[in-house]
């Protein structure tokens, strides 16, 4: 088997080129350092079966943060036949140094000058076949994004690897003192095989910015753009999850309950009101979740991302944090997993670890199913917009309040520049696998956590045999009694402790044990919900919900990121209590006044 | 060249061009800074200052980064 290293700066379509490769998902993301994981992907090129892998997007070989750490790792252990150097083509003038750095560590590769149609647009000429000799790398222009120049490219990689020219280790250290010579080259290549204008501007790019920027009106602007993000997903995706679970729920009745009717009561139940209607009631939230990756998805590639930590840079600095940690904190928005891995481009660890505190409050994708379920059941439709997003600014409070805490600990004074990419748009067809990742990751967690999750709170509110299903004899009341002294004074009663409880394996599982534990599903699950508890225990809920421990796969990831025992301890510990005293303290103090 | 022509890149106001004169950061920033396009003798421009005195929106040629006041303090440019 070959192997394909990508190698690229970030935003130089990095991620764009190798999702077109491999027809598969990778994350496209207009921000610096999103490509954490290293995907990769078989292909058959040129008669061979050749593996392909995405490296993270750096600026420098000799660089000293984690991600350029991993592409000097990953080249010294593992025998590559063949660098694909991604560079963006309108700015060739300082993305060729990649290209020279590989060059002078004596690496097969071949150019690929991305975004063509842009640099075309920008006057920027570019010779590629004087550029290529000088080089001393074939090179091409394309377009990953629209497929212009790509079958070239394609022909290219694949003459290129006939050659077996593979190295199989290298020596970096030798080469480090390469820079000075590396600097002299490019100018002389640039010189001679490129003709940039002077002055050259994204004239679209820059008129945004001058709104999007303004010193006063950036940031509440940001802050809109947010709120009409957030109900346009509860507006359009509260119907849909209806829809859903009406076609659930009828196909429970017509089908399921006939077809498993002549099975023992304790089976039946097992499968129809435990893995079934838990699951069911999970899945009816995926176009939700789909809608709101979409709109994350067009937020993330636009480039409007690196903008927000130009306008929250100042404030987040108070805090301990900087402009990159609200940026994760955005990305967490979406699952806290990639967030985390996203700390990787701090240099600091003090700041990367009081980031990673702070990053699992994120209000993610899982917890906002649990809140549209819940202030559907409870608000009235006009409140539950609002609701929702009094939550996500309950995510900044307690951000604020963690990073004041905490920030004596984990000091910090890196300093740091950030690439504000031209704005763009993402194509229909990266919305389209983006959203296709979602369902597919959606599945992955209903056959692994969430399965699981349900059929355990089915056998705890049906055990011991023969009691009242989620009655005080069964197990789970056994446990929701035991636990009632804490959690009650939160108004959080034994039905919800366990759908807590299960919550800390995966947050999803909150709503299909609650499914299970009431015996209902869809419409009538939202009712029943509705006559146990009113809105205060139901937003001291949600409270307790958004803040306590974070979910299993967060928790690993932590413990891998941070390589540390007691910082995941603290993760683990810190946001319990916090959890438990302002859920305590809203419910007590709401209760007071006499709601 | 002046000697006066020479400040830092913190003093540069909104609007105005320099180009770059000197570096004084750790090695790791300052491959950062080079790959970013921060090299001598190239021009830039400082296009606006972010909220609450916040970082500086910085154009290099075709590349557009925020470089914090802090750190912009180490940079020479010439005006």
């Amino acid at each position: 088997m070959k192997r394909i290293a990508l190698i690229g700066m970030p935003n130089a379509g990095k991620s764009t080129l190798f999702n077109r490769m491999s027809g598969a998902s990778a994350k496209v993301a207009n921000w610096p350092g999103v490509t954490v994981d290293l995907m990769s992907a078989k292909l058959l090129l040129a008669g061979d079966i050749t593996e392909i892998v995405d490296l993270p997007g750096i600026y420098d070989l000799h660089g000293f943060s984690d991600d350029e750490q991993v592409v000097r790792h990953f080249l010294c252990k593992n025998p590559i036949d063949l660098v694909l150097i991604v560079a963006n083509a309108t700015q060739i003038d300082r993305q060729l140094t990649l290209a020279l750095q590989l060059k002078a560590l004596g690496l097969p590769a071949v150019l690929l000058l991305n975004m063509a149609d842009e640099a075309r647009k920008l006057g920027i000429t570019i010779d590629t076949d004087q550029l290529g000799n000088e080089l001393g790398y074939p090179t091409v222009l394309l377009s990953a994004k629209y497929g212009q120049g790509y079958s070239d490219a394609y022909h290219l990689i694949e003459t290129e690897l006939q050659k077996n020219r593979a190295v199989s280790t290298v020596t970096l250290e030798e080469n480090f003192a390469i820079d000075q010579d590396v600097e002299k080259k490019l100018e002389h290549i640039i010189e001679h095989s490129v003709d940039l204008p002077i002055q050259t501007s994204h004239s679209l790019t820059q008129k945004l910015d001058r709104v999007l920027l303004h010193p006063w009106l950036g940031l509440p602007l940001f802050f809109g753009f947010m709120y009409l993000m957030f109900e346009a997903v509860y507006t359009l995706g509260a119907p849909l999850q209806d829809g859903v679970a009406w076609i659930l729920d009828h196909l429970r009745e017509l089908v399921l309950a006939p077809l498993l009717s002549f099975l023992p009561p304790l089976l039946n139940s097992f499968l129809l009101n435990g893995v079934y209607d838990g699951i069911a009631t999970v899945a009816s939230f995926v176009p939700v979740i789909i809608l709101f990756f979409l709109f994350m998805a067009i937020i993330e590639d636009s480039g409007y991302l690196s903008r927000s930590a130009f306008l929250m840079d100042a404030l987040m600095t108070k805090m301990g944090l900087d402009g990159r940690s609200f940026v994760m904190l955005l990305m967490g928005f979406g699952c806290n997993v990639p967030a985390l891995m996203g700390t990787r481009t701090m240099r600091s660890r003090g700041l990367r670890l009081l980031t990673m505190l702070v990053i699992p409050f994120s209000l993610c994708s899982a917890r906002l199913q649990v809140f549209v379920f819940m202030t559907t059941a409870l608000f009235a439709p006009e409140q539950a917009p609002v609701v929702i997003f009094s939550l996500y600014v309950m995510t900044f409070v307690v951000v604020l309040l963690t990073s004041l805490l905490f920030k004596g600990q984990f000091n910090s004074n890196e300093p740091f520049a950030l690439e504000l990419p031209p704005y763009r748009f993402p194509t229909m067809r990266q919305m389209i696998l983006r959203g296709w990742y979602e369902v597919r990751h959606f599945l992955h967690r209903a056959t692994k956590f969430i399965t699981i999750g349900v059929v355990l709170v089915w056998f705890l509110t049906n055990m011991p045999y023969g009691v009242e299903p989620a009655s005080a004899a069964s197990w789970s009341g056994w446990i929701g009694e035991f636990m009632s002294p804490v959690l009650s004074p939160a108004g959080i009663n034994p039905e919800l402790t366990i759908a807590l409880i299960f919550g800390f394996v995966a947050k999803e599982i909150v709503i299909g044990a609650l499914a299970v534990i009431y015996g209902v599903e869809g419409v009538a699950l939202m009712q029943g919900i509705a006559q146990e508890i009113d809105w205060v225990q139901a937003y001291s809920f949600m409270l307790f919900t958004l803040i306590y421990t974070p979910c299993l796969s967060t928790i690993a990831t932590i413990r891998a990121e941070a390589k540390s025992a007691w910082f995941t301890a603290l993760s683990l510990i810190w946001p319990m209590a916090l959890a438990w005293v302002v859920s305590t303290s809203f419910y007590q103090i709401a209760r007071y006044l006499g709601y | 060249m002046n000697l006066t022509d020479i400040q830092t890149l913190s003093a540069l106001k909104v609007g105005q061009s320099a180009t770059v004169h000197a570096l004084h950061v750790d090695s790791g920033f300052m491959y950062r800074l080079n790959a970013m396009g921060f090299r001598i003798g190239k021009p830039l421009e400082l296009i606006r200052i972010a909220p609450f005195n916040g970082p500086f929106h910085i154009k290099l040629g075709n590349t557009e980064v925020m470089l914090r006041q802090q750190d912009a303090a180490n940079i020479e440019v010439l005006m």
